[in-house]
Order: structure tokens, then sequence, then C-alpha cells
């Protein structure tokens, strides 16, 4: 596959054939029971099955390369491993086989997880940037930007007020401007559009659009198949943990479009498009489990 | 929208050699692998200012609900303290024997919470925030110390407190009060230690958050919080008041006692105490820190 790469095109994270399996305790049968945890305790390893161990396949056998300045979306319906794939692509997740190589740290966009909704925003600001790596010198040169971006003041002096007070959207807003506050290398964001009022949602389109400049690549995980066609150039379609589908944005959309719009008698096996897109077929050996949904 | 179109999708079987080749060719790295330990340690230092603005976040953020505030702060330990006092002073008369019995108690109670809450904290420092772990990157390890360095933050407004207390009942201000320094230098690291290490277990192991609060509880009992290890086991085996002295918890509150009590003169402490105070706060930190940086990939998983 190198011979048809040019040259200039360098790559920024390369998926090789990856599995990503979850272990859930405490399912299947005689859930939560002592027994089945004493059962789990002395049986560790010979009986992960019997001792009520489920194992989630989420991701199965994904290989793609990703290129610099490349803007690529992630579709497929609810539990189909999108997200997952992400956070192995970030390194928050470890794979069960394969290898995730990349160039610099990819990011999730995401840092509610730090904030606290007690403190005002502004501390949040510099406590979001802090937990994402940069420094106070890099804040307080950016935190007007963030500020201005979020539209946080624009009824009022609310920055100084704790988090717990702001409206959802607000807090959302706010979330999504310290989150893009930062240049990424590789650039994870999982459903952050839908956040806002239609003039943010344009705003952060923009935004995105410039990260993509100075960083290298962006993924979008999305079931807003508008901010898809928007952001995006190339989408990689993933069902049931597989790549079905791997190709330019309108391609992909249009047979997902199809698959999603008439539900069950979707094809399994689309016809190959003429153009460069093409259709991978679900491996025959791969291993059908259910996954919940 | 054409440069895409160069990308093929990818194909099972020969592209494994391939993509591997062609990470290598560029120089990519495996995503989520193990920083080595000087790497590790690199990148800790590197996230320093979280550290701090994460504890100090916490902090705050602790009683901001509440109407009285910040205040809660110092009111908290001194609660405590009173409570003890009550029992262990007035009820069950343990003061007998101990000069300064109220500076004794207070000080022992609040350098016993530092360990206590510290370690507490730590089993939930990973297992308790597993949102943020599983959303950025950072070396885990600034969780427990974070949470340790926001125990010290708030035990230095019980020490205010604690001051207050002192003066209070006639104990003079001495040079020795420096010594304090140390003395909390040194738990701070051993307790940092120690919440690392709970902090792998109780990711592991959610767990231990229900047991540790018993284990302390024991602990605690056996540290000579409220009342004197020197004085109750003068009649015990050799062996025993040996193994008393030397627990840790037992070690640091006698230093502070030693460096803020007049009447806890150097008599009453036990044998090499400030090698002791060294030793744990190694052994725990470095132990600790080498012990949790092991299992660095593989927190927040599943």
């Amino acid at each position: 596959m190198a011979e048809q790469t040019p040259v200039e095109k360098i790559p920024t994270v390369i998926a090789d054939n990856v599995d990503i399996v979850y272990r859930v305790n405490g399912t299947g049968a005689g859930r939560g029971t002592a027994t089945a945890a004493l059962n789990r305790i002395l049986r560790r390893k010979q009986a992960e099955k019997a001792a009520g161990v489920r194992k989630v396949h989420a991701v199965k056998k994904v290989s793609f390369v990703a290129y610099r300045g490349e803007a690529i979306g992630l579709i497929g319906t609810n539990g189909s491993g999108k997200s997952t794939l992400l956070k192995a692509v970030a390194g928050l997740l470890p794979v069960e086989s394969g290898h995730i190589h990349t160039d610099g740290q990819p990011s999730l966009l995401g840092v509610n997880a730090a904030l606290m909704s007690d403190l005002t925003g502004e501390r949040n600001v510099f406590l979001g940037g802090l937990a994402m790596g940069m420094s106070r010198e890099q804040i307080k040169e950016r935190y007007q930007d963030i500020v201005d971006f979020s539209g946080i003041n624009e009824k009022g002096d609310f920055i100084t007020l704790p988090m717990r007070t702001y409206s959802s959207g607000m807090a959302a807003r706010l979330r999504f401007s310290i989150a893009a506050a930062k240049d990424h290398d590789v650039l994870l964001i999982d459903e952050a559009l839908a956040t806002g009022d239609r003039s943010f949602q344009k705003r952060s389109e923009a935004r995105i659009r410039e990260l993509r400049q100075h960083a290298g690549t962006v993924f979008l995980v999305s079931h807003n198949n508008k901010s898809i066609r928007d952001t995006c150039e190339r989408v990689l379609w993933l069902e049931r943990g597989e790549l079905r589908m791997d190709g330019p944005t309108e391609e992909v959309m249009k047979e997902y479009e199809a698959f999603t719009g008439d539900k069950k008698p979707a094809p399994k096996k689309p016809a190959p498009k003429a153009g460069a897109a093409k259709v991978n077929t679900p491996q025959p050996a791969a291993p059908k489990e259910p996954l919940p949904s | 929208m054409s440069q895409v179109l160069h990308t093929p999708p990818p194909t099972q079987a020969p592209a494994t050699e391939d993509l591997a080749a062609l990470a290598a060719r560029h120089g990519l790295s495996v995503s989520g692998a193990r920083p080595s330990l000087p790497e590790y340690v690199g990148q800790l230092w590197a996230r320093r200012h979280f550290i701090g603005a994460f504890a100090t976040a916490k902090l705050t953020a602790q009683y901001s609900q509440a109407k009285l505030g910040q205040v809660w702060q110092v009111m908290t330990p001194l609660l405590n303290a009173a409570v003890y006092y009550f029992i262990f002073g007035v009820l069950l008369g343990t003061k007998h024997n101990v000069p300064d019995y109220v500076p004794f108690l207070v000080t022992g109670v609040f350098i016993w919470t530092f360990t206590q809450s510290s370690i507490m904290a730590g089993t939930r420092a990973i297992s308790g925030n597993l949102g943020l772990v599983r959303a950025l990157h950072f070396p885990r390890a600034a969780l427990p110390i974070s949470f340790a360095l926001q125990q010290l933050q708030q035990l230095l407004f019980s020490m205010a407190a604690l001051v207050v207390i002192l003066l209070c009942f006639g104990v003079p201000v001495a040079a020795s009060w420096v010594l304090a320094i140390p003395a909390l230098v040194l738990q701070f690291t051993f307790n940092a230690g120690v919440s690392m290490i709970v902090a792998r277990l109780g990711a592991k192991t959610p767990d231990i958050a229900q047991l540790m609060p018993f284990v302390l509880r024991t602990w605690m009992y056996v540290s000579g919080v409220m009342w004197s290890i020197d004085k109750l086991t003068r009649k015990e085996p050799h062996i025993v008041r040996v193994l008393l002295e030397l627990n840790p918890a037992a070690v640091y509150i006698d230093l502070m006692r030693f460096a803020l009590i007049d009447s806890f003169d150097g008599a009453s402490l036990p044998p090499h105490v400030w090698a002791a105070a060294v030793g744990w706060a190694l052994l725990a930190g470095i132990g600790g820190f080498i012990y949790f940086w092991k299992a660095e990939e593989t927190y927040g998983r599943g």
C-alpha cells in the first residue's frame, strides 16, 4: 500500500489490525450474587465465562492510516465501537491485539471530567488548561480568547460564577472552548459539535478547521450527518466493531444513509462503488459475539 | 477531498508488515505504552502546576456549598478534637498521667487525620476519577499525589487552629517549632507513597475502599493518638514497645509533639526516631511510586 502513497503525505495515526475487548465483571449468570463473586475470585483464569465475566468484543480487526491535514469522520450506529476506537487511539484504552502507532500524543477533546461545578468558570479555565498540559503562562495568554469564544460573558459577567449556576448549554460551550484552546497533534472529538446554539456550532466548526491547519489530524465522532459533511473529507464507517467502509465523505455517507434509512433489510455487503472507496466486507471468520446495544 | 482518494482502505492480510514498517519509517510511537521511569518523573514534573491546582480546587470546592464556607476548614478539625477530648480525656480519663493533655491529644488527632485521609483519598484516587483518567492524558500518579497535597493543605489550616490551642493552654513558643517543617515534609512523602500503593490496589479492586476504614481505625488505636505509648507500655515486653514505637504513624505523631509541646521532651521520644521517620518516608515514597508506575498503562481499563 505504501507505493501508492505520495512521499509528502505523512501518516499521523496508523491502526494495525486492532482488536479491543472489554471485560465486564458481575454480568451474565448469577450477576452480583455472593456466590458468583466468590466463584470469580477462586477460579480467576480457568473459567472467566462461568464466573460471570463477559467479554465484549467492541472493535474487531480495524486497520487504517490517517495522514496529516485530514479530518476524518467516524460514523456508525450506536454501540458500533466508535468511541472505543477513539479512546484506544488516544492511548486511554489498551488494545487486545494489534497496534496503534501515533505521531505525538493524540488527545481527546474533552475536559469536562477535570472541571468542578462548584468552582467559578474562571478557575475552571485554568484547571482545565492545566489538566490538558498547558502551562500557566499559555493559559493566561489565551484566557481572554477562551472566554470570548465561549460567549459566556455575552449575557453578563458569568465567568466569575460557579459553573453549577450555568445552563447546560453554557457549560457545554465553556467546556468546548477550554478543550479547543490547545493545539493538538492529533485531535479526537466525540460528539462535541452537537452542543450550543446554531451560532456557537458555526464557530466550533470554524475552530475545528483552524485546529486542523495548525495540528495534524482531526477525528470526529458524530451522529449528526451534517456536521460530518461540513467538517470531514474522509469517513470511516464502523458497524458492530468492524470497519465497514473507508473513503471520501460523500460516498460513505450515501451508503450509510441507505443503511440507516431502511433499517433491517440493509444489504450485508453493499455493492462496491466505482470510486476509490472500497467496501470492507465483514470477515467471515470474525467471532460473532452479541454486542450490547 | 482529492487527497483522500489515494488512501486505500486497509486490506487484511498483507497490511500487517506494511503498516508496522510505515509506522517505523515515520517514527511513530505505540499509543498508550508505559513510559520509562525517568520519562515518567519528567512528565510528572511537567504537570506539577496541575497537581497543585487540582488539590487547591478540590479543597475549595469541598465547602463551597456551606453557608459558613471556608470556616469549616478550621471548624472540622476543632470539632474532631473536641469529640476525642470529651471521650478520652473526660469520660475515660486517659489524661491522668499525660501533661498538657489537650495539646497532646489535638496534635495527635490532627497528624493522624492527615495520614488517614490521605490514604482514604488514595484508595479512590483512580477508581473515583475514572472519567478524568479516561478522558485526559497525564501521568496517573498526579492523582494520588494531588489528593495527598490536598490533605496537606487541609492540615495547614488545622495547624493554624492548633497554634491557637497551644497558646491558650500555655504552651510556650519555642525554637523547636521549626522542626515541625521537616516532620511534615517526611510525613507527606510517606502519605503520598502509601496513597499510591492503595491507589493501585483500589484501581484493580475497588472493594479496598470498603475495607480501608477498618484497617485505619485499628491503626489509629495502636498509634497512640489519644494515649501515650511511652507511659502505657512500661510494663509490656520490650518487643511490643519497639513495634508500637516504630509504627510510622506513631513516629510522625511523636515527632510533631516533640516539636510543638515543651513538656513532651526528648526522653519521651523513642530512640532513632528521625532515622525511622526518614526511613519510612523513603521506603513508602520511592517504593509506592515505583509500584504505582508499574501498572501505569492499565489504569482506567474497563
